[in-house]
Order: structure tokens, then sequence, then C-alpha cells
């Protein structure tokens, strides 16, 4: 599927997630962010991005769990700044693929 | 359930028994509900108070009589250690996806944003106060008033 978000075309699955991270960048999360019902990004949130990404690029799974012990943010903290599923519009926004876990 | 598309907005779980299986079945089905923006509220009443027990939550052990799934003859299910083993290989397995602790789970529910509510007619039975229990319950209520939390559109409940 594509998708135009900001006047670029960006591939995404079903869901929204994109599917090729090299069209990713900080407008294109800034838009799909409004679209997630967050108004504006702000350094913490930024930096949640910036963990995100990097852990994907090493492949390594990401859960809540995890999140609450990266140093970056605490789990009540990370709910407050990306409200209705942390995990879920985070990952969106990040440009990587939604993670598959319940924990 | 054509109000709302029968869109899920509420789960009320009730965590009624204390083995391990079963704690973490009502755990991850809450955790998982926050983690898609659903609320989520566990009442523990009878035995699932002893997930909260401050003393006993840290040792509460998978049932290997009487549960089939096990694959264990119910005459050796019920030797002396034979619970703690399979608790303890459990542990190991559920240690290799990363799943907390009894005590970590709490934790990660609390600051997820789930309710935690102790029965009150258990805890009576039980004998036993708040300051036995999980420092995180929003408190000890009655079955009426979980109900009463249960209200609106969207809102299922679950016996554990």
């Amino acid at each position: 599927m594509e998708k135009i978000i900001s006047g670029k075309t960006i591939s995404v699955n079903e869901e929204g997630y994109l599917t090729n991270f090299s069209q990713w960048d900080k407008t294109i999360a800034t838009e799909i962010a409004k679209e997630e019902g967050i108004a504006e990004l702000g350094p913490k949130h930024w930096q949640i991005i910036d963990y995100l990404q990097e852990q994907n690029k090493k492949e390594i799974p990401l859960s809540i769990r995890k999140i609450g012990k990266s140093g970056v943010v605490d789990i009540e903290e990370f709910y407050a700044l990306f409200p209705q599923g942390p995990l879920k519009k985070a990952t969106k926004i990040a440009g990587i693929p939604k993670p598959a876990s319940c924990i | 359930m054509n109000e709302n598309n029968g869109e899920i907005k509420k789960m009320m779980i009730i965590l009624s028994k204390g083995s391990l299986e079963n704690v973490y079945a009502a755990f991850i089905l809450a955790n998982g509900a926050r983690m898609e923006g659903i609320e989520a509220e566990i009442f523990f009443t009878f035995f699932g108070l002893e997930a909260i027990h401050k003393k006993k939550l840290e040792h509460l052990h998978v049932a290997t009589v009487g549960n089939p799934a096990m694959h264990i003859p119910t005459m050796l299910g019920g030797l002396p250690g034979m619970e703690a083993l399979a608790t303890t290989m459990m542990k190991k397995e559920m240690d290799k996806l990363d799943m907390p602790g009894v005590h970590e789970f709490l934790d990660i529910l609390k600051a997820s944003g789930v309710k935690l509510w102790a029965c009150k007619l258990a805890m009576e039975m039980f004998h036993l106060t708040k300051e036995d229990m999980y420092n995180g319950i929003g408190g000890v209520i009655t079955v009426g008033e979980f109900y009463k939390k249960g209200a609106g559109i969207g809102t299922h409940m679950l016996f554990v």
C-alpha cells in the first residue's frame, strides 16, 4: 500500500506502519503522530523514538518491560506520552514494524 | 454487540485462582489490553488473593495435580517436590520469553494503569488486611462495587 504523508509517497502496510524505513524522516513522524492523536512530539518523545529505532536496528524484540528498564522512560510516563497503546503507537511513529508482543 | 461496533473498551478480569498459570493468564490479559489502549481492572478473590499477598506472591506454584495438560500422572504429580519442580521449569521458560516475576508484573500492571482490587469478602474469610497486600492495590471492595466500575459501553468481564 502507498500513502501520501506531507507530500511524499510512502509505502505502508494495511495498519499504516512504514514498510521501508529509508522513507522515514522527522516530518513524517510528526504527521503520523498527529494522526495518532499526539499533537506535538517533545524531546522525550524523540528520545524514545531514537531508542526504539536503535533496538529495531539491532533486531532486539521490543516489549513494555524492556522499555521500562531501558533508562529512557519509565512505563507510566511511556503510557502518558503515547496514550492508548504506547508501544503500538510509538513504533508506528518511529517507522518500524509493530511488535508482536503481549508483554 | 452492535453498539460501538462491538469494540472492547474495558476488560474487567476476576482472578479467583492462585496457581501460577492462572495468575499469569489474568496478568497477561490485563497487560495485553492496556497495550492495545483498552482499560483493564482485576478483581482478586478467593485464592486469587495469593497473587497480591505480599508474603505469598513470589511463591506461587503451577498445579501438577488435576491438570491433564501437564502430562504428569496424577499419582506422580502429588509427590512432594513435584509442584516446585514444575514451577522451576516453567519459570525458566518464562524467563526466556522476558516474562517478569509476579511482583515485577504487578508493578508493570500498576504503571500501565491497570486497577487492582481485593475482594472484601475473601479478605475477611482469610483474615487479611490491606497491609498484608501488595501496596499498589486500589482498595478492598465488594462485588457490587466492582460491577459498578465496569459500567459503560464496551466493557467485558472475564472470570479466571
